[in-house]
């Protein structure tokens, strides 16, 4: 199905520019060539097909659904509905006291914010057409369980305590929208609009994504990885989840760089681990969250995450031994 | 005269947001105040939780990304 970028990518790379299949900037301008084309066709697709059947749900509608419910309930819902409701970080702030607001559990409400950045069906879709659904699979499943153990072992330590105070005190109002507007016109312009919206925000992250992918896969030998990052090496876990924290793109961005790991040899458990560290924690994404977390919830949150993100890891290298 | 509130805590797309009201109300010869509220206890009081949000005369008429050019028009028109 996707065979024809892998067509296009062979005409341009090898026949219009001349360059070698067997030389290394022929192979990383084929990288980069067949996954902008792929990946960048794949999101504007994703997007507008969700837009145009408004799938998507607001934050405010999660709210409404999540709150009140018994917490076998709310957990995996709030994972799921996280992984499927596009929210742009600099929400992150109003929908966190928005949750608590409508008495959502902290917990509950950090399984959202944790499952939301890591997972989302661009994101998965691209992973799938890249690596298969089964490892694309096997990401969710992990992702979803970071996200409902996280929030369960941050409501187990009732860190209510390191919420900033004026969070509590914050009344919402009753929000009257206008109805959606559901002819055929409204959603292509809607789908349109969000096609435009969400391009505009990620391109440069998968755009940065697949460049890195391009120079891995081209320019670092196989051998490298071996000694570096083998599953025998028991660091290199840890240190992919270590380089992933400061560092922020989109989950989408990271898939290419997924893909050429992968490619080199370097184990699943590992891989994955380092995707889900830079989708899901990140320095400017604290930075928005220390205003309404204080300091100490802020690094027991990112220990909680950097110590799940290397089970997950040493799980998975484990499991595909 | 109409007074447009903007919703957000300072992201690019409220700026955005509120330079492309004042752009279309320029451009259909209407004056209207543009005021952006930053104070997030303001903000989730008119219920919104998705930045930038956008009320104009009190009622909310936007929440969760930017408006398009032509919604912006048909509020400054209507």
């Amino acid at each position: 199905m996707f065979a024809i970028f892998t067509k296009l990518a062979d005409w341009l790379a090898y026949d219009l520019f001349g360059l070698s299949p067997d030389t290394r900037l022929g192979e990383a301008v084929h990288f980069f060539i067949e996954d902008t084309t792929k990946i960048f066709f794949l999101l504007a697709l994703i997007v507008f097909a969700i837009g145009f059947f408004r799938a998507l749900l607001t934050p405010e509608r999660v709210r409404k659904v999540v709150a009140g419910r018994p917490r076998y309930v709310s957990y995996p819902m709030a994972v799921g509905l996280g992984a499927v409701t596009p929210f742009c970080s600099c929400s992150s702030v109003p929908l966190f006291i928005g949750f608590l607001e409508a008495r959502i559990p902290l917990g509950v409400t950090m399984a959202f914010l944790i499952a939301s950045p890591m997972i989302n069906e661009v994101a998965v879709v691209v992973l799938a057409a890249t690596i298969g659904w089964k490892y694309a699979m096997l990401y969710v499943v992990a992702g979803l369980t970071v996200g409902i153990v996280g929030g369960l072992i941050i409501e187990a330590l009732k860190l209510e305590k390191w919420v900033e105070d004026y969070v509590w005190k914050i009344k919402m109002g009753e929000a009257a929208l206008q109805k959606a507007n559901t002819s055929f016109k409204a959603r292509i312009d809607y789908a349109m609009e969000q096609v435009k919206d969400i391009m505009g925000r990620i391109w440069i992250y998968v755009l940065v994504g697949i460049a890195i992918g391009a120079l891995l896969h081209g320019f670092v030998p196989e051998s490298f990885f071996l000694k570096y990052a083998s599953a025998d090496n028991p660091f290199a876990v840890p240190a992919a989840v270590l380089t992933g924290i400061p560092l922020y793109s989109n989950a989408t961005g990271v898939v290419p760089i997924v893909e050429a790991l992968l490619a080199k040899g370097v184990p699943l458990g590992t891989v994955l681990a380092l995707m889900m560290s830079v989708a899901a924690i990140s320095l400017p994404e604290m930075i928005i969250l220390r205003k309404v977390l204080k300091p100490q919830l802020i690094a027991t949150f990112t220990g909680i995450l950097f110590v799940a993100f290397i089970t997950v890891g040493y799980l998975f290298n484990a499991l595909t031994v | 005269m109409k007074t447009f509130k903007v919703l957000g805590s300072g992201c690019k797309n409220c700026a955005n947001t509120a330079d492309l009201i004042a752009l279309k109300a320029k451009a259909a010869g209407v004056e209207v105040e543009i005021i952006k509220i930053t104070d997030m206890g303001e903000i989730m009081g008119y219920g919104v939780m998705s930045t930038p949000g956008v009320v104009i005369d009190e009622a909310l008429v936007h929440a969760g990304g930017m408006p398009s050019p032509a919604q912006v028009e048909d509020w400054v028109k209507a």
